[in-house]
């Protein structure tokens, strides 16, 4: 059998802005279909992290393969295999949903009948011709999952995605970027127990280093509590 | 090209439901003939100094196009998304030259006939078809170098100040070549039928020139 190589692969990752350190040597290689949890107090590196994984910021130093492409070299072969949930829906406030999503499928080249379904498999089918000025928070973040995984991406990053999900809205995009969506996953999460609930792999950054690399049940509660003090 | 279409679809769609660009530049046009009007103190202008009010203030009016080309990008995700996407990232740069030329058009569509009609001695309607040639290649400079110079400074903390900053001077050349080419059109007595080719043909190398420029550089204006 032929092993299958890491969906994501970092080595001695360094990224600075200015003098600041954002982070500095990270390395981890993370299987197919697992889910990494990235933990840490803010500006720990997370976002950092996922945006360069989303080859959105170039590293200053070290490797980064995702679907065994080094990034940003050959970041064209691995744009479109990646849905990427921030803390910005990336959708434009002035149109409606629907054309919102229209806007991304033709980026993506995705069939119009996929729009109608990831519309429907959010609920947001009778909001879908509103502005999304108008819609709460929580049905922005529903369309912002909608939107990212539009495309049937092979890596999620998600930087708190189930941030303004009330408990309903967050079993029912379970399916789209939880674990049973069977992609590769990269996550933050500012509730670390629920991150590490749902985690193969767990990554504890702390000023842009590296503390804790490892399986979520070798993470002490102690280390735990170091983390976000 | 396709993707460029897309681009600029929503661009369109943005502007048409926001109402935020082109009338700000028709009032900005609009007041600065007026300006003109009392500030010239003459009722009536034509030849040169009719061609270097039109040309000065379609540009100074392009100048807020160019400021919000790429505002909804920036304070919306638009950025990311495009990057995100598997897609040339010279189709945003055709996108956005053709959103600004026409928004351009657009403005001139009012401001030219308004100019025409509160300023210009002589009749524009026989200096017509020679003022859609120039301004058409005037919109195109306008246009690619907007475009470049908004991508700029849309990075920038103080954008509203390096957009004109870097784009005036450099569409000197473009400003000079469009007044010359227009300052026969508008003449009083004896005015031209077309404009002379020798501004024309500046003008539009001048496009080419810096078409290939913005083509050639736009990418890395994207980078983080």
């Amino acid at each position: 059998m032929v092993d299958e190589p890491p969906a994501i692969e970092l080595r001695g990752l360094s990224r600075y802005f200015g003098e600041r350190t954002a982070l500095r040597d990270v390395s981890l290689a993370l299987p197919a279909g697992a889910t990494l949890a990235v933990l840490g107090r803010n500006g720990a590196g997370k976002s950092t992290l996922l945006r360069i994984l989303a080859a959105l910021l170039r590293p200053h130093a070290g490797d980064v393969l995702v679907l065994g492409e080094p990034l940003p070299r050959r970041a064209f072969a691995v744009r479109g295999r990646l849905g990427l949930l921030g803390h910005e829906p990336l959708l434009y406030r002035e149109l409606t949903g629907r054309e919102n999503l229209r806007y991304h499928a033709g980026l993506h080249r995705v069939e119009a009948e996929r729009v109608e379904e990831v519309l429907r498999a959010v609920q947001m089918e009778r909001r879908a011709d509103d502005p999304v000025r108008l819609l709460s928070r929580g049905m922005v973040q529903r369309l912002a999952v909608a939107r990212a995984v539009l495309h049937r991406p092979r890596v999620l990053l998600l930087d708190e995605p189930r941030a303004n999900l009330d408990p309903a809205a967050s079993e029912l995009v379970e399916p789209l970027i939880g674990r049973s969506s069977g992609v590769t996953r990269v996550l933050t999460s500012h509730d670390p127990r629920a991150a590490l609930a749902e985690s193969d792999l767990v990554l504890a950054l702390k000023d842009g280093r590296s503390i804790y690399l490892g399986e979520p049940a070798g993470l002490r509660d102690g280390q735990l509590r170091e983390l976000y003090s | 090209m396709r993707t460029a279409l897309i681009v600029l679809r929503k661009d369109l769609r943005l502007e048409l439901r926001t109402l935020e660009t082109v009338p700000a530049m028709v009032l900005f046009s609009l007041v600065t003939f007026v300006i003109f009007h009392f500030g010239l103190n003459q009722n009536t202008i034509s030849g040169q100094l009719a061609a270097g009010v039109l040309t000065a203030t379609l540009l100074f009016a392009a100048m807020l196009g160019v400021n919000r080309l790429f505002v909804a990008e920036r304070e919306q995700g638009g950025f990311d998304a495009f990057l995100l996407a598997p897609v040339d990232r010279s189709a945003m740069l055709l996108a956005k030259a053709t959103a600004l030329f026409l928004f351009l058009a657009a403005l001139e569509v009012v401001a030219v006939p308004a100019f025409g009609l509160f300023l210009l001695g002589p009749s524009l309607g026989p200096a017509l078809p020679g003022l859609i040639v120039v301004l058409a290649l005037a919109d195109l400079a306008l246009a690619v170098i907007g475009t470049l110079v908004s991508a700029i400074a849309v990075h920038t903390r103080a954008r509203d100040l390096i957009g004109p900053m870097i784009g005036l001077p450099l569409l000197i050349p473009a400003l000079i070549a469009t007044a010359r080419a227009t300052g026969p059109l508008l003449a009083a007595q004896h005015a031209a039928s077309a404009p002379p080719g020798r501004w024309l043909l500046i003008l539009a190398l001048y496009d080419v020139v810096f078409a290939l420029l913005a083509y050639a550089v736009f990418d890395f204006l994207l980078e983080d």
